[in-house]
């Protein structure tokens, strides 16, 4: 469902001049399939995921998902793609403040193609076990409720693609399998393909396929140039 | 959930900050709807107050704004007197010949008719004769034919009428020529009515007294305009107060007045002798105002003013000038209000940009997020509009009867001034403009840099 060719990513550098980050000859996911993606700090994992989420672009190179060619499409519709592919899940929950869980669960689906569902919003705060908060605030919830509730989100705008980046290392180790739980499986049932980074063994351990950046990404992170 | 809900949820979730910018806008929007309906009472007023049914005002040389606002609204310093043939003029020649007969003067007077007679024409023309005072109140010595003749109103259709009492009469047998009628403010804040008698005071409020007083006759309902503040004197009894007798001139033709010998009025002061300061005509066809006003003009002897357009004068000139710096001031009240949102606003970015990114990674486009911000501002302006525009007119509503006492307008509590429909697109206007800043901040903010934890 994910092929990456020859893909490249530049960032202008705050003293002038470029650095590359990424040089990806290839990578494929399949359908369905979940993959953990383990490296070093600043190897530029975080970046991989976001050129997949069509948030960056590319600087040369291809990122086809769906038979779609992301590096051609503007930003628009880049940002019109995500809304209907991808599900993101950050380390830090980035649930939005002014708005209750069962409204950040909502706020998945409001950008895309399809309507805000409420019961479909519910029965995701069911899943993660939080349908009892649906009204509370981010503040009034624990940093693993959360996470959860970031989970169900990601999750509402039915996408066909997750990505989730480091999505355990913020949270206490009980939660932390309770979160892992959660996105495998509703990966599982959903047949949403995963992509999920993780610095933990232990996380990347649960994983049938384990790539290390090292092996996909031409350049080493110490040696950006 | 669409944007505007979603700016909503903003605007709620600072709500300290949404307050206090809301509420500055409020102030700002409710001050210019109280300058425009104090704009709107003002100018009403003045137009009201001039419409009292005739439409020129004759009265001797010199500024036709003094002659209005003496004649009209009983203000500014008296002015100097017209003989009474300038007066005598507006009538036809049996009518003339019965002044002769009644007060004495020369025949000669009575053989023709008036120069302007025939442009009254089933008009009226009202002497008043001025420079007394009653306390603070002006005294307008005047005929029957002033309660009788002149309307007032809206549509300027409705009569004096009489809280207490009746209009004044040219002769009673008690009161011989000596009565008088008070407007209803010199009633209320003197305290005085019928039967009691009133004492005018020669030239000025601190003038002299002329021993002679007159007898209050009748109180006149409250009508809105400068009458309210004035005391009606019958002429004949102004003219018969020591010193308000012209000297007469050497070489005067005078005929005495016939008189019945058994008649027991006291002689009246001959036509010589009297004076008028002002004449109130109007025209029985309005279309012949201003040929008679021009051939009054051209007499030289006299000047007639249409007070409407000396009122519109003035308030173009003076009275205009100052409402619009007011509202002008008070409309950069508003920019100020609306700078304060845009400061607010733009204050809040730093935390707002991690949201947009996260609304971004959602899927959210640039336009949408650009929009979350303008509806925020506008959710400002609209909350802050409405509440100001309605908490003017709950206020001047509030006022209403007060501002009635003293001006006779009637405010409504939906009376919406005459470009007030224009403050809406304005501070919408406004306010998309404070929220353009914050929103091209939210345009640009880049989501990956915002994501990363
Ligand atoms: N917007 C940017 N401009 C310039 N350089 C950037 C930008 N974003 C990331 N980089 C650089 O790209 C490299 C990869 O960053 P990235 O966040 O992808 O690493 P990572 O593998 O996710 O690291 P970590 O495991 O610590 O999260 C880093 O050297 C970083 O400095
Ligand atoms: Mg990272």
């Amino acid at each position: 469902m994910l092929t990456i060719a020859n893909l490249i990513k530049k960032f202008q550098q705050p003293g002038g001049g470029e650095l590359t980050v990424l040089d990806v000859p290839r990578f494929e996911i399949a359908n369905g399939e979940q993959v953990a993606l383990i490296g070093e700090s600043g190897g530029g994992k975080t970046t991989l995921l976001h050129l997949i989420a069509g948030m960056l672009a590319a600087t040369s190179g291809s990122i086809r998902i769906d038979n779609i060619e992301l590096t051609r499409l503007s930003e628009q519709g880049r940002d019109r793609f995500r809304a209907a592919t991808i599900g993101y899940v950050f380390q830090t929950f980035n649930l939005l403040p002014a708005f209750s869980a069962l409204e950040n669960v909502k706020l998945g689906m409001s950008f895309g193609n399809g309507r805000v569902d409420h019961a479909r919003a519910m029965d995701l705060l069911d899943r993660v076990g939080l349908a009892d908060r649906a009204n509370y605030r981010p503040k009034q919830l624990s940093v693993g409720q959360q996470q959860r509730v970031a989970i169900a989100r990601s999750l509402a705008g039915r996408p066909k693609l997750l990505l989730a980046d480091e999505p355990t290392a913020n949270v206490d180790p009980a939660s932390a399998d309770l979160v892992l739980n959660l996105i495998i499986d509703s990966c599982r049932d959903e047949s949403i393909a995963l992509l999920m980074v993780t610095h933990s063994m232990e996380v990347a351990g649960r994983f049938e396929r384990i790539d290390r950046l090292e092996d996909i990404n031409h350049i080493p992170a110490l040696k950006q140039v | 959930m669409n944007l505007l809900f979603i700016a909503w949820r903003n605007f709620r979730y600072r709500a300290l900050s949404s307050f206090l910018t809301t509420l500055s806008l409020m102030l700002g929007v409710g001050l210019v709807v109280l300058v425009m309906a104090i704009y709107g009472i003002v100018s009403e007023a003045f137009v009201r107050n001039a419409a009292v049914g005739y439409n020129l005002v004759v009265g001797p040389r010199g500024s036709a704004l003094q002659l209005t606002l003496n004649s009209v609204y009983y203000l500014s310093q008296p002015i100097e007197n017209l003989p009474y043939t300038e007066f005598m003029e507006f009538f036809p020649a049996e009518e003339r010949a019965r002044m002769v007969r009644e007060y004495g003067g020369d025949p000669a007077l009575g053989e023709r008719d008036g120069v302007y007679a025939g442009f009254v024409a089933g008009g009226y023309a009202i002497p008043l004769a001025l420079g007394d005072y009653f306390g603070e109140f002006r005294v307008v010595g005047t005929t029957p034919d002033f309660f009788e003749k002149l309307r007032h109103g809206p549509e300027v259709d409705q009569p004096f009428t009489f809280q207490d009492g009746r209009a004044l009469k040219t002769f009673t047998p008690e009161n011989q020529y000596f009565e008088c009628v008070l407007g209803s403010r010199v009633a209320a804040q003197t305290g005085l009515g019928v039967g009691d008698t009133m004492n005018p005071t020669h030239g000025d409020p601190e003038g002299k007294g002329h021993g002679q007083g007159f007898q209050i006759v009748g109180v006149m309902s409250p009508t809105g305009t400068p009458n309210d503040r004035a005391v009606f004197v019958n002429l004949e009894g102004f003219y018969l107060l020591e010193g308000h007798a012209k000297p007469i001139e050497d070489d005067a033709i005078i005929v005495p007045p016939e008189r019945d010998p058994d008649d027991p009025r006291p002689p009246l002061l001959m036509i010589p002798e009297r004076e008028v300061t002002s004449i109130l005509v109007r025209n029985g066809n309005v279309m012949f105002a201003p040929g008679m006003q021009n051939r009054i003009n051209e007499s030289g002897r006299a000047q007639a003013a249409a007070p409407i357009g000396e009122i519109n004068k003035l308030m173009s000139m003076i009275v205009g000038p100052l409402l619009s710096a007011l509202l002008v001031i008070t409309l950069i009240t508003c920019v100020v209000a609306a700078f304060g949102v845009l400061v607010a606003i733009y204050n809040s970015m730093n935390d707002r940009r991690r949201d947009i990114a996260v609304m971004r990674a959602l899927g959210a486009r640039r336009g949408s997020v650009t929009w979350v911000i303008l509806f925020e501002s506008l959710i400002i302006a609209i909350i802050g509009g409405a509440a100001g525009w309605l908490l003017a007119h709950i206020a001047i509503y509030g006022a209403g009867t007060f501002i009635e006492q003293q001006t006779g307008v009637q405010v409504g509590l939906f009376s919406v001034s005459q470009f007030e429909w224009l403050l809406l697109p304005f501070v919408i206007l406004l306010s998309l403009l404070a929220g353009i800043v914050p929103a091209m901040a939210a345009y640009r903010t880049d989501v990956g840099s915002n994501l990363s934890a």
